[in-house]
């Protein structure tokens, strides 16, 4: 048996220059025992090799190419599988022709996996901060195979600007922003801990997995176990995969969701906007309209859309907040406990409840259940104003030369604003289409107030204000 | 309105591009960062996937959205205006600064950077092209770079984004335009179209031979787009005629297919199903095989058909065509070869190469292929011949592989 001692795992030179020379000597494969410096003592003492015969023979480029990957390889056999075929050439030129030679299919094997392996690399080098500098980077690997100095350069080419080395058991590369330098191989223990961004890897990794398209066997086909104690995001793995059932059943199982506030508005100006086209023209298309109303959800639960009643025209025009439990059951405005107190008042302030038009801010009745009791619930801002073009449709039927608010909602409706009622009563109040403007309280406000000096007080008020209101609008 | 950290808004934005299929880092020019100032390398040939994740897909793009606020109300998008979506915004510097993190510890190749339309279609993409030169002007960098682009935008500013994007994209969404109407009103299938081609052309004009001065840069890795398969009725025949139509007439470098798949914030309007992945994947096959096995649309499957989930669609071909085989191994020309199911490009090459020197047995396609038995109905060796079995009734049952069984 003949020994020959190559300088490293991966000496290409040293194999091809021994190869050389023993194949021109005519030793044959079977009788070569292929070592590598360090593990020798087992061996006896390399011969020392013949120089190379004059003449030679020569290979193709394609054998060369193929043993340079080869030799990269893990296997033990991988410089007599390259040894033997060098041999086989002599006879068979175009031995690498025959894909299915068992000797070609194992050296292309081992030369797809070593390729494999570099691009593995890579991939799958996860740089790390190295102390201060932020330019200064150092990472741990552990290549499939022995491709490490082989990949350098394409770190070197795309990091010119950064200093970084990678660290691998075998052997480790180094590039100080000009050149690269290899040292013998390292521990694990040498590498730099934990970056700061690792933490928003892996945020990203967890994000852009769609649970929905769970493919565990596609991500470890190309991602093997082997890489990932020394991926930061592979950790997340276990959980993404245990989840990924529960969301995906969670998604396909909920309700369709109600569109956002921002859309909902959209779509109610849009809404808003065919109704302006087919404004009203009579009171009979208010009341139809209102019934038919859906600009806000009020609707849902009431019985009916309640429109104003009265002449048209009308000197004055009185609008309170909305139906009540009476009002909407009926059909007409001010017809409940409220109603009557309005009346009554009416009545002693000496306004002909037929010179004057009622009506509400919000034509449907919002209210709560409780038990089997409607509890009222003021309306808010939002339905107020879908309700509002209801409103201003009556007003530009009945055209009042008054118009007299009945609450702070109904304020809040006819003047654009919150109007605080104590402030602003007694008072006439602009509006933008030539009628006035009176504030004053809503008469369920009087049957509210507790004590009786109080309430008596209240109702002077209230019937102190529908008298100014009727004189201004006579 | 609460201040979003960074990690929220990575987590926000980067959710909400997962639907996007492609992550592609491929057919650029070759280039690297030797004699620049910043980071950044690409091969010219295929990209390089840095990580999987489980759902199989590659990760080689930092894909995110710049942001998910977005006026259009397409039904199959999560980030669609009446979806209620946390919502989030990067500023360009954020963007910037998080793509040149990633690649400097070579987490990715470069950046996939899509938008929801806010304000109008130019404004977005003038932000767009602001990250894009950033990194380009301001970093140097030379990794990879991929622009959704808005079709609303100026031509001025899809230009923009072509002289710093590898691949710009336009995504065509939905097989029938109609669907697109229906489902993504905002958007307009004349104007998609329109923007391809005006891509297309910028493409051409970029590699015509230079007569004086050198055209400018305008995507180097070409233009790509991506269709929903599910979420209209539209059927494969469709689809791939659509794709044909695609690859002809805009010269795109992949039609993506995306499987619908659930949302988590879905609208009456689209109801959230599992995705069709088995479907997804025979378009993919199909589309291969249009790409790189010569077949034409319609040879594969007409309209108003769809392709059989269980067999794959060269399978299925050969199955309604047993006229034309067996093939001979030995004789056959390479076109023919490569419409024999079970063969592909590699081991057709091989065996061209092989049998200039021997005759071609079923041991040496056994070594060069993975299923033999898939094989042999539709070819002819040296030493083996089908008979009848090419025109087996139960053929197909003996081809279709098994279903995996479900514990019950």
């Amino acid at each position: 048996m003949r020994v020959v001692r190559l300088a490293s795992e991966i000496d290409f030179v040293g194999w091809r220059e021994a190869a050389r020379s023993l194949r021109g000597q005519g030793v044959a494969p079977d009788t070569i025992i292929w070592t590598v410096d360090g593990e020798g003592d087992l061996f006896a003492d390399p011969e020392p090799l013949a120089p190379p015969s004059p003449g030679g023979f020569t290979v193709s480029r394609e054998f060369l190419e193929l043993a340079e990957a080869v030799i990269l390889h893990r296997s033990a056999e991988r410089f007599s599988l390259l040894y033997r075929m060098l041999w086989r050439l002599a006879a068979e030129p175009n031995l690498l022709r025959i894909a299915t030679d068992p000797d070609v299919v194992r050296a292309n094997d081992f030369a797809r996996q070593v390729s494999r392996a570099a691009h593995k690399m890579k991939a799958f080098v996860r740089f790390r901060t190295v102390g201060a500098d932020p330019e200064a980077y150092a990472a741990w690997f552990e290549p499939a195979h022995r491709v490490t100095e082989s990949v350098a350069p394409f770190f070197a080419k795309r990091f010119a600007n950064m200093i970084w080395s990678i660290l691998t058991p075998d052997v480790c590369i180094h590039w100080n922003g000009a050149q690269l330098a290899v040292t013998p191989g390292a521990d694990p223990a040498d590498a730099p801990g934990e970056d700061a961004l690792e933490d928003y890897w892996r945020t990203y990794y967890a994000s852009i997995f769609n649970p929905a398209r769970l493919k565990v066997d596609a991500m470890t086909k190309e991602m093997p176990k082997r890489y990932w104690r020394n991926l930061p995001e592979a950790r997340l793995i276990p959980d993404l995969i245990a989840a990924a059932e529960g969301r995906t059943t969670l998604m396909v199982a909920q309700a369709p969701s109600q569109p956002n506030r921002v859309v909902r508005q959209m779509a109610r100006t849009a809404r808003d906007a065919t109704f302006d086209a087919l404004s009203p023209q009579s009171l009979e298309a208010v009341s139809a309209g209102v019934d038919a109303c859906r600009r806000c959800p009020l609707y849902k639960e009431a019985t009916q859309g309640v429109p104003g009643g009265g002449p048209a025209p009308a000197r004055l025009m009185l609008v309170g907040e909305q139906p009540g439990d009476q009002e909407d059951l009926a059909g007409r405005p001010f017809v409940g406990p409220a109603g009557q107190m309005l009346d009554k008042a009416l009545a002693e302030a000496g306004v002909p409840r037929s010179e004057t038009y009622v009506t509400n801010a919000v034509k449907h009745f919002k209210h709560a259940l409780r038990g089997k009791r409607r509890i009222h619930q003021t309306p808010n801002p939002s339905e107020v104003t879908a309700c509002r073009w209801w409103l201003d449709a009556e007003r530009r039927l009945i055209r009042p030369r008054v118009v007299v608010t009945l609450g702070a909602t109904a304020a809040l409706s006819v003047f654009g604003k919150a109007t605080p009622i104590g402030e602003s009563r007694g008072i006439a109040l602009q509006l933008p289409d030539q009628a006035q403007g009176v504030v004053t309280y809503h008469p369920s406000y009087l049957l509210r107030v507790p004590d009786a000096a109080s309430k008596a007080k209240a109702y002077m008020l209230f019937v102190q204000d529908l008298r100014f209101a009727w004189e201004l609008a006579s | 309105m609460v201040a979003l950290t960074l990690k929220r808004k990575l987590e926000i934005l980067s959710d909400a591009a997962k639907y996007d299929a492609s992550c592609a880092s491929s057919g650029t020019v070759k280039r690297d960062s030797v004699g620049g100032k910043g980071v950044g390398s690409t091969d010219g040939g295929m990209g390089i996937c840095h990580a999987y994740a489980p759902d199989g897909r590659c990760i080689s793009l930092l894909k995110i959205l710049l942001t998910n606020f977005c006026v259009y109300d397409c039904a199959y998008c999560v980030n669609r205006v009446s979806s209620n979506t946390p919502r989030a915004r990067f500023s360009v510097a954020e963007v910037v600064d998080l793509t040149l993190g990633f690649y400097k510890r070579n987490y990715i190749e470069g950046l996939f950077l899509s938008s929801g339309i806010i304000r109008s279609g130019d404004y977005t993409m003038e932000e767009m092209v602001a990250v894009a030169k950033s990194l380009r002007i301001d970093h140097d960098f030379r990794g990879y770079i991929h622009l959704k682009v808005i079709p609303e935008a100026s031509p001025a500013l899809v230009n923009e984004a072509a002289l710093y994007a590898d691949r710009i994209s336009i995504n065509v969404e939905l097989p029938r335009d109609t669907s697109l109407a229906d489902l993504a009103p905002e958007k307009d299938a004349v104007g998609i179209k329109k923007a391809m081609g005006r891509v297309r052309l910028g493409i051409d004009q970029a590699n015509e031979k230079p007569i004086k001065t050198k055209p400018p840069k305008f995507a180097p890795a070409g233009q790509s787009t991506q269709m929903i398969v599910g979420a209209d009725a539209a059927t494969d025949g469709e689809i791939l005629a659509k794709s044909a139509g695609l690859y002809g007439a805009y010269g795109m470098r992949r039609v993506y297919y995306s499987a619908y798949s659930p949302i988590p914030d879905t609208t009456s309007r689209l109801p959230p199903v599992r995705p069709p992945l088995m479907r997804e994947h025979r378009l993919y096959q199909a589309d291969w095989l249009m790409r790189f096995y010569g077949f034409a649309h319609d040879e594969i499957t007409v309209q108003g058909v769809d392709l059989d989930l269980d067999i794959d669609p060269k399978l299925a071909w050969a199955l309604r065509n047993r006229g034309d085989f067996p093939v001979d191994l030995n004789t056959a020309e390479r076109e023919t070869m490569l419409r024999t199911p079970g063969l592909g490009v590699r081991s057709v090459e091989r065996m061209i190469d092989l049998r200039r020197y021997k005759q071609l047995t079923l041991e040496d396609v056994k070594r060069l292929t993975r299923r033999l038995d898939k094989l042999k109905p539709f070819i002819i060796t040296a030493d083996w011949r089908p008979g009848a079995l090419t025109d087996k009734a139960d053929l197909r049952a003996r081809l279709t592989p098994p279903q995996q069984l479900s514990l019950f």
